[in-house]
């Protein structure tokens, strides 16, 4: 941007007539040199502490005027360092770890830990075991889509989604604390199965949830989807190309808006999700508004993913009948001396997991979600590496916003669906 | 007397127990390369190159190539129609402590055939270096720099190697080394005094330091061609 001109709208001030009234005058401009106005790159400093950074996040930007010329984003604010303190534990204590990772969307992580575990060690989970993860998953992509969805809403002057995807939110951690007792820090998996089988009465309350939820998503498809201020601040608005998104690693909702179709859950499926009907849904130009109607449809997906796992969900054991990998019953470690002893083995040795390493990658919320985990054949592993979807994507933020307004990097940041405990781990 | 309610913890004032048992490159027997269309390639193309190849975890392919030659099989690996791995998935580092080397990691996903490799260079412990992947894949820049600052890796040709996860600043060494004690390298009343003793500068990078600091009185040529925004507009 060169020289700004400053243009003088407004003359002297009227005169008084005797009347007391301003007379008409005609305007005339000051008859001054134009002024001459120097741009000048300014340093603005978002956050950490800044609401629309969604998280501990902070950007420091470089600005002609309005215009982004460059951003760095600064992160490791909220570092705990979870892949060393996974080395001095358990395979099963690195659990808890993972779901304070993505706190959005905590049990997708669970589960992905301990699948890429049992994949290692060669360990089978029972068919109902992967039925329920199956469903855990893809209520927490609904779980993780709607707190995005409520916060891009908020970050683009629109409160009242954020109310009605709150509302929903609340009622999936209603069944997160019905079904492991936390509502955010669930830890519900256990490495050759879950840490407990379904409570009485969830899948009927799941049930409920998808008989209304659709009602909400269909308010919000009429409050935001054609809304022209949603349009206006989104349509054109930080796009990448297909070829571009994959060599800068996006994956995820923001990869398939761009038009490619890669959802590890069709490209290389666990869990028989090839034997779920679902769509991917893709986007066309990788703009704002094509990744808000991915992340939408992928809900919808995700709706009848979850019908199709209620009605699959076979009965039987949800653990692996394996005492040396799952812990007994509480009542059979009391009573029984067998029970006893390997409850005991399990608590004091932990799990052996055979050597060698084992990438698992499952469709998360944000992305890829890929676990890395590198055994020696001991009861904890030589090295747990966590793959972090928003930490690529969120990689990404200079390039998409170099060259738009400030106000349009907020919207490109919430539009990219980050979370911060997971790019700091 | 072992105090058992601490047997999670120990280690924390040293590193973790270096594993003694299989090292960087023992964790498999060589196996069959034509049980991977890529792996089978890439013993035909580079030959000696190619150091190992095994089967991990039931049928994840990892071949192990000379870290010197690792841009060259890499940047194949990417443009080759036959295999075309577009999607660098992860780049990351194991250590196995012990002294042993290093291992970095690098896992790649082709979208258009489905298919997954993973790849693997052995770094000596006192020659962390080898070249950057950036020019293939944009991806490798913030993937590069986390094991650069949590495993003292140097990217060679890397744009903006620094610290990504711990301050730039920070003295204590690379934390994910298995020498490396949880609760860091320096005493308590040390990291106090670094903490108190911190600058506001250190918050910034030399690069945005400049631009905070001098006012640029830059004046354009007007016939500069308008940026973005106008251009929009």
């Amino acid at each position: 941007m060169a020289q700004k001109t400053v243009e003088f709208t407004v003359g002297r001030s009227p005169e008084m007539g005797m009347d007391g009234l301003p007379t008409t005058s005609p305007v005339d401009p000051f008859d001054l040199p134009e002024p001459q106005l120097a741009s000048e790159h300014m340093l603005v400093n978002i956050g950490p502490q800044h609401p629309a950074t969604h998280g501990v996040l902070r950007l420091v930007c470089e600005l002609d005027g309005e215009t982004v010329v460059d951003v760095t984003p600064h992160i490791g604010f909220l570092h705990s360092s979870f892949e060393k303190l996974g080395e001095y534990r358990t395979w099963n204590q690195i659990v808890p770890l993972t779901d304070r990772m993505d706190y959005l969307a905590p049990l997708i992580y669970n589960c992905a830990f301990v699948m890429s575990v049992e994949k290692l060690a060669g360990i089978e989970v029972t068919e109902r075991c992967k039925v329920v993860r199956v469903i855990l998953m893809e209520l927490d992509r609904i779980f993780g889509h709607l707190l995005w969805l409520g916060t891009t809403g908020i970050d683009v002057g629109a409160f009242t989604p954020f109310l009605y995807t709150f509302h929903e939110r609340e009622r999936i951690y209603k069944m997160h604390e019905t079904l492991t007792g936390a509502r955010i820090t669930t830890s519900a998996t256990r490495v050759g199965g879950m840490m407990s089988d379904l409570p009485e009465g969830w899948i009927g309350e799941l049930t409920h949830f998808l008989d209304t939820f659709p009602k909400t998503l269909e308010e919000v498809h009429r409050l935001l989807t054609g809304n022209g201020i949603l349009i206006g601040r989104t349509q054109g608005i930080g796009a990448i190309s297909a070829e571009e998104a994959v060599n800068y690693g996006f994956t995820g909702p923001n990869l398939r808006a761009s038009g490619v179709a890669y959802d590890v859950r069709k490209d290389n499926p666990y869990y028989d999700y090839e034997t779920y009907d679902f769509e991917v849904p893709i986007g066309e130009h990788g703009d704002c508004y094509d990744r808000y109607l991915v992340r939408m449809e992928e809900m919808e997906q995700s709706i009848r993913i979850l019908r199709q796992a209620i009605e699959r969900l076979p009965d039987g054991p949800i653990n692996v009948e394996d005492p040396n990998i799952s812990l007994p019953s509480k009542t059979d470690a009391m009573s029984d001396m067998e029970s006893m002893i390997h409850h005991f083995k399990l608590i004091t040795e932990g799990l052996k997991v055979a050597p060698g390493d084992c990438y698992f990658p499952v469709e998360a919320s944000k992305g890829e979600l890929g676990m890395y985990v590198v055994s020696d054949g001991g009861a904890k592993p030589v090295r747990w590496r966590v793959r972090p979807p928003s930490f690529v994507n969120i990689s990404v933020l200079p390039k998409l916003t170099r060259g738009h307004l400030v106000s349009d990097l907020i919207m490109i940041n919430a539009s990219l669906d980050i979370v911060l405990g997971e790019i700091d781990r | 007397m072992t105090d058992q309610t601490r047997s999670g913890l120990e280690g924390v004032e040293e590193g973790p127990v270096p594993s003694d048992v299989p090292g960087p490159r023992a964790a498999g027997a060589p196996a069959d390369p034509h049980g991977h269309p890529t792996v089978a390639a890439l013993f035909d193309r580079f030959g000696e190159a190619v150091l190992h190849h095994e089967v991990s975890a039931g049928d994840e392919h990892v071949v192990h190539v000379e870290p010197t030659r690792n841009l060259e099989i890499l940047g194949w690996l990417r443009d080759d129609p036959e295999h075309r791995y577009d999607l660098l998935a992860d780049v990351t580092a194991v250590d196995f402590g012990g002294g042993r080397p290093l291992q970095v990691v690098y896992q790649l996903w082709s979208i258009p055939h489905r298919r997954g490799l993973r790849v693997k260079c052995l770094l000596a412990l006192d020659a962390l270096e080898i070249d950057s992947v950036v020019g293939l894949w944009q991806a490798a820049n913030w993937l590069e720099r986390e094991v650069y600052d949590l495993f003292g890796v140097t990217f060679k040709g890397h744009p903006d190697l620094r610290r990504i996860l711990m301050p730039h600043d920070y003295a204590e060494g690379h934390p994910l080394r298995k020498d490396f004690p949880l609760r860091g390298r320096f005493s308590r009343a040390e990291q106090t005094r670094r903490a108190l003793n911190q600058d506001v500068d250190r918050f910034y990078i030399t690069h945005e330091l400049e631009i905070g600091r001098e006012p640029q009185q830059v004046t354009l040529p007007s016939s500069r061609p308008a940026t973005g925004s106008e251009a929009e507009s």
